[in-house]
């Protein structure tokens, strides 16, 4: 069945959207993570505009994130003060990265932005995993021995506005979370993510955060920095699709907790080298499309007709 | 010196008849039907085929020996556009070079009743703008070569099915009776469509006829793309009340089924 797409202007098949969401949302429930930036990729390979792309999946994280929250409230594992700090860097970073993509926008390199974007941070991030649970699974086959200790990082211990974050049994510096939340609110703005997959390991390794709080606090702080970026997008590009993100979410929500059921037979080290391969994969296809000689060369944008 | 009155009466002959076509009402004027007038953009929009039929009253006799040959065209609104140029740059592929285009039809198609270039000469075409390559219209600044980019527009919009030359395909019965149809793609942007028929003969044309067509977003369509247009602070919170109810429900409903 084609649905016409009001704002992308675009008609496509609203099963492969449904299909699309439910795939992705299965993913997100089986590792924990958002899956804006598996979404996003998948949304520019079905002909949707990337400006479109980037601002809808932020509105539908928006509701993968909340989903989310709620049950993390209900088991206390939210840090609302870290989350309030990560929150105001985040509406930072979120402005300012709005901003650079209209500036890039009108100079027509916004594509090759979101594009970079992704192959540098997915690459990083699924080399890291990669490595790290083939690591443990080699570990965990040897023997049981006990957990390597984080040892602290002087540096941000000797910043000053120290203060007391008691769910996560932290007295920390605000600047190294303000930073954090700044990085994650660009990231958010220009790659249409929520920016968990750098919030997670950021959180557990820079402000080394216990591991149960990280995912609560995470997700309530996405909420707040997709929102803000949802806004921007509808107020200043108009190009927010509401039409398309139901149409992702409610195959989402669904998948989402059919991922989750899956993720319990499946071990941890298991489920981290699936989710390696899979985000190098998405990394090594973008990687691709930059590096050889494209079909056609030109393009057209309609940026004068808004 | 008989001969050369008769060149000179022979050199004057077309001129004479032309000025007549100026001044006058044509011999053979168009009446003409389309299958629809408006076309409604909904929710399911999957394209649409526009019927366009008619036929030719003529009022007085016809000069010349040359056959009728009739031209169709429906235009969509014209937009500017930015055409961009990828090259490699430091080993990658980016966007390096752009040339505004002032006015091109968001769709255009050209249906013909034999092959184009024997239906109308590039004068004709160039006064009326009835070829893909003349509908766009003055490309501006910002390359040495701005007819590479006219081409890649013809070239994009041809392969998405927008820009369409149909050559042979109006039938014409009995040089009066015409008919052809043309398919609107899904991807169609909204606004005053035109249809222009042509009448032409020794690939000069003789009559010209336009209607309009109303391409509009109906309905939930219309509304939504209203409302994210002319109030988008309110558009982009009900986007967000519209994720956080989803959220909220899908949560509820699955906690439901995991109590029972």
């Amino acid at each position: 069945m084609l649905i016409y797409l009001p704002i992308a202007e675009v008609s496509v098949n609203a099963f492969l959207l449904l299909g699309l969401g439910g795939l992705v949302g299965i993913l997100s429930g089986m590792f924990g993570v958002g899956g804006g930036f598996l979404m996003t990729p998948l949304l520019f390979f079905i002909g949707i505009p990337p400006a479109v792309a980037v601002a809808t999946e932020a509105n539908q994280i928006v509701a993968s994130s909340f989903s989310g929250v709620l049950a993390h409230f209900k088991r206390k594992t939210v840090d609302l003060k870290m989350g309030g700090v990560l929150l105001v860097g985040g509406l930072i970073g979120a402005a300012l990265g709005v901003q650079l993509f209209n500036a890039l926008r009108a100079i027509g390199q916004v594509d090759l932005l979101v594009k970079l974007s992704y192959v540098v941070f997915l690459g990083i991030i699924g080399a890291l995993m990669f490595v790290e649970s083939l690591n443990a699974i080699a570990k965990s086959r040897k023997a049981s021995g006990p957990p390597p200790r984080r040892h602290h990082r002087g540096w941000i211990h000797a910043l000053p506005f120290k203060t007391r974050f008691r769910t996560s049994g932290l007295y920390l510096s605000v600047i190294p979370p303000l930073l954090v939340g700044v990085a994650v609110g660009v990231l958010a703005a220009i790659m249409g993510v929520g920016g968990g997959f750098i919030m997670v390991p950021a959180m557990i390794y820079i402000l080394g955060m216990p591991t149960k709080v990280v995912v609560g606090t995470s997700l309530f702080q996405i909420i707040f920095v997709t929102a803000f970026s949802t806004l921007l997008h509808a107020t200043t590009n108009f190009t927010v699709d509401m039409v398309l993100a139901v149409l992702l979410l409610v195959g989402g929500v669904v998948g989402a907790q059919v991922g989750a059921r899956i993720g319990v037979y499946l071990k941890a080290e298991q489920l981290r080298i699936l989710l390696a391969i899979m985000v190098l994969a998405v990394c090594g296809k973008l990687a691709f499309d930059l590096l050889v000689q494209p079909a056609e060369l030109f393009s057209i944008g309609m940026e004068g007709s808004h | 010196m008989k001969r050369l009155a008769l060149i000179c009466a022979l050199m004057l002959a077309p001129l004479a008849g032309l000025a007549q076509e100026d001044d006058e009402t044509p011999p053979e004027s168009i009446v003409v039907g389309l299958s629809q007038e408006s076309v409604a953009i909904t929710a399911n929009f999957n394209g649409s085929e526009i019927l366009v039929f008619g036929a030719v009253r003529r009022d007085g006799p016809v000069e010349g020996e040359d056959p009728l040959e009739v031209i169709i065209s429906i235009e969509g609104p014209p937009r500017p556009a930015t055409v961009r140029r990828m090259d490699r740059n430091y080993g990658i592929w980016m966007n390096v070079e752009s040339v505004e285009i002032d006015a091109a039809p968001t769709f255009y198609a050209v249906a013909t009743t034999a092959p184009f270039n024997e239906v109308i000469t590039s004068t004709e075409d160039l006064r009326h703008r009835i070829s893909i390559p003349r509908a766009i219209r003055a490309v501006g600044t910002g390359s040495d070569r701005p007819a590479d980019f006219t081409q890649a527009v013809i070239r994009i919009r041809s392969d998405a099915g927008l820009y369409q030359v149909l050559e042979n395909t109006v039938t014409l019965r009995g040089e009066t009776l015409f008919n052809t149809s043309i398919a609107l793609p899904a991807n169609l942007v909204e606004g005053d469509y035109r249809a222009r028929i042509f009448l032409t003969r020794g690939r000069e044309v003789v009559s010209s006829y336009t209607a309009a067509i109303e391409v509009r977003k109906v309905g939930l369509e219309r509304l939504i793309y209203t409302l994210a247009h002319e109030r988008p602070l309110v558009y982009g919170l009900l986007s967000l009340v519209i994720a956080i109810a989803a959220g909220w429900s899908a949560s509820a409903v699955f906690r439901y089924i995991r109590s029972n």
